[in-house]
């Protein structure tokens, strides 16, 4: 009797925080500081209004927003605080210009404008306030990222399935597509189509979802094959369920495990390879708050003046810790969500 | 094997027929005029756009467009490329070359310093060396090249000055080239200049190209020494090699010869995979340090819109992806008895 109780009180139903996963999960302290750092992307991504608010000089932020105070944006019950972390206009997403001198000015220097005097935490490149861009610039990547990557495994999964469980024909013409886009080296193909297509966000995130969908479609293929071969599908299909039902409660929630890993760390490349293009001057407009652009910025501005080297070193170094950060913190995450999912051991 | 190589290179076309039919289709969303700026090579074209668009078909349906572009192409001739001022076959001749010299010094650091730094970390795991090369593997696979290859301009350009700049060669160096010009035989600097015997040039573009190819090599580089190592730890624990061991062989011989040669197959492949892969790095690396390859070209050409430029840049990356690709796949066969194509 003792021996039974004991047992059920042991037994408790596993939840989601008590999964095997999440409690190898748990265990990995690498996975804790990228959970963390990526966590705080995420909340600098989403108070991002709060953190660089509408300044006073440099782009129309304020102006559309329809504040006249940046400090009203901090009133939680107004509703310029909701309009702005949900839905700031356009202008916001352009970095505040302070200024056209195109010389770096230090952190924390007061740069006197005709509406007064700013002080711009990490300093300007090329006039350009770095904190703003570098603030809205994980707005930015976070928002490209959650977009393209849904889209991806929508997509993927779409035509991974379709591929996987029909064969045939319909396999053979998807799987040809897919090499077609992975001929491609790199950047080239997402180059090409945002090149034509113009600059704007949109078009850049087009160009990543029109080629990034093939890598999760190959996966998700290889994978439903793997098991719709398993016996308990087999099992199913004797019972008399129809092909939309196994597929949706069989199969699909089995081969997903393997697209959760990619998709994490898709989630933080593909702001990277974003930022890389706006590096070369493709893609996002001049101005966009992108971190690619300020480091494009930073370029000019290797070289101190003669006998200071060290002179312009903000000017590169805070694009490029956001960076390397956002990327460790995504990958720490991505490569312990791995580990986590993986079936072996 | 003979029917998978034709089989492999008849997909060549099919696949440059998809993209320019997907470029030349793009194409389309941009007005007439906009596309016959891409013809136009001086002003008096400029001030004549009809007569280029009546010319050149751009107010045609698609599929004659496509063909008049097709038999342009089939000639010999893919427009001209207003990012470096010339036709684009002669500037893909011109430039193609010093983009195969950076990808062949970055195969040094890429195979040679990732394969042995692997082979040490996967010999003495969770050691020291080991932790070490798992550190420095995860920290360096994070950093995108864009930003490595600023960060190692200030640093060792900008701070301390122990690297020369962007560009491929000093500047009183170039001006020695127009005095005194090395002839142009493989079309790479550096090994034309070693053929010339001119020791001064050759010293200093192998000084231009240490930072671009730490650079370009660095990402790859970490990625190979985790997958030597992982698929060395595997190997290890083979029976085989305990047989080897057991027979009294020296550690050595186990380690090196029965051992990591098993486990460098799927470094093979990945490393074929990180060959190609540079073509595609070399638009960012060779754009930061200036370096004259088609990378460079190819990431100026869509930034100024040269609509011909990117056409041909995306034509060659096509070309030659596909056919490292097959590259890879047959030494891969050569390596592995076990694999055969059918």
């Amino acid at each position: 009797m003792t021996m039974t109780a004991s047992k059920q009180g042991s037994e408790k139903r596993e939840t989601f925080w008590t999964s095997r996963p999440v409690r190898r999960f748990r265990r990995n302290k690498l996975a804790i500081v990228g959970l963390s750092l990526v966590t705080l992307f995420v909340l600098v991504a989403v108070f991002a209004p709060l953190l660089a608010p509408a300044p006073k000089v440099g782009n129309n932020c304020q102006r559309d927003l329809g504040i006249t105070d940046p400090r009203q944006v901090y009133n939680i019950a107004s509703p310029m605080f909701w309009k702005a972390v949900f839905a700031p206009p356009p202008s916001c997403y352009q970095i505040a210009r302070i200024n056209y001198r195109a010389e770096p000015s230090p952190p924390g220097k007061p740069i006197q404008t005709e509406f007064g005097e700013v002080r711009p935490l990490v300093g300007t490149s090329n006039g350009y306030d770095v904190w703003y861009g570098l603030v809205w610039g994980s707005r930015t990547a976070l928002k490209l990222a959650v977009i393209v990557v849904s889209f991806n495994v929508l997509i993927g999964i779409i035509f991974g399935s379709l591929s996987g469980y029909f064969g045939g024909w319909v396999d053979n013409l998807i799987q040809r597509l897919i090499d077609i886009i992975f001929a491609f080296p790199g950047l080239v193909l997402i180059i090409v189509i945002t090149t034509l297509l113009g600059p704007s966000l949109t078009n850049v995130m087009i160009a990543f979802v029109a080629t990034g969908w093939a890598g999760y479609a190959r996966v998700l293929r290889g994978e439903v094959l793997k098991v719709k071969a398993l016996e308990f599908v087999d099992g199913a299909r004797a019972l008399g369920a129809a092909d939309t039902r196994i597929m949706f409660r069989h199969i699909l929630p089995n081969a997903l495990t393997a697209v959760t890993a990619i998709a994490v760390l898709d989630l933080g490349s593909l702001p990277l390879s974003a930022a890389a293009l706006s590096f070369l001057g493709i893609g996002l407009p001049i101005g966009f708050a992108d971190w690619g652009q300020l480091i494009n910025a930073a370029k000019a501005w290797i070289q101190g003046p003669y006998g200071q080297p060290f002179a312009y070193w903000y000017v590169s170094f805070f694009p490029a810790m956001t960076i390397i950060l956002f990327g460790l913190g995504w990958n720490l995450l991505g490569g312990a969500v791995r580990d986590a999912l993986d079936p072996r051991d | 094997m003979f029917a998978f190589i034709v089989r492999r290179l008849l997909f060549l076309p099919v696949v440059i027929f998809v993209l320019t039919v997907i470029i030349v289709g793009l194409l389309q969303l941009l007005s007439p005029e906009r596309r016959a700026a891409a013809y136009v090579t001086n002003e008096q074209q400029a001030r004549n756009l009809e007569a280029i668009i009546k010319d050149h078909g751009l107010d045609q349906p698609f599929h004659i467009q496509y063909w008049m572009w097709l038999k342009s192409a089939l000639r010999g001739d893919l427009g001209f490329s207003k990012a470096s001022n010339k036709p684009v076959v002669a500037t893909i001749k011109e430039r193609f070359p010093s983009t195969v010299e950076l990808a062949v010094y970055s195969l040094i650091p890429l195979l040679g310093f990732g394969i042995w730094f692997g082979t040490i970390a996967g010999l003495n795991r969770n050691k020291f060396v080991d932790q070490f090369a798992r550190i420095y593997a995860t920290i360096t696979n994070n950093i995108p090249t864009f930003v490595l290859g600023v960060i190692l301009l200030v640093i060792f350009y900008g701070f301390f000055n122990l690297a020369p700049g962007p560009g491929q060669l000093s500047p009183e160096n170039q001006v020695n080239l127009i005095i005194k010009p090395v002839p142009r035989i493989t079309g790479m600097l550096s090994f034309d200049a070693l053929l010339a015997g001119n020791w001064v040039i050759f010293w200093d573009v192998l000084r231009h190209l240490i930072l671009p190819v730490i650079t370009l090599t660095t990402v790859s580089t970490s990625t190979l020494i985790m997958v030597t190592r992982g698929s060395l730890i595997d190997t290890l624990s083979q029976d085989y090699v305990r047989t080897a061991r057991a027979k009294g062989l020296p550690e050595r011989v186990v380690n090196l010869k029965h051992a990591r040669r098993n486990a460098l197959l799927p470094v093979a492949t990945l490393g074929g995979f990180q060959v190609i892969g540079l073509l595609g790095g070399a638009i960012i690396t060779e754009t930061i340090f200036a370096w004259p390859g088609v990378g460079s070209w190819g990431s100026d050409a869509a930034a100024r819109f040269d609509v011909a430029g990117i056409l041909g840049f995306a034509l060659l990356a096509a070309v030659v992806t596909v056919l490292m690709n097959l590259a890879v796949d047959l030494l891969y066969a050569v390596i592995d008895p076990r694999i055969r194509f059918d």
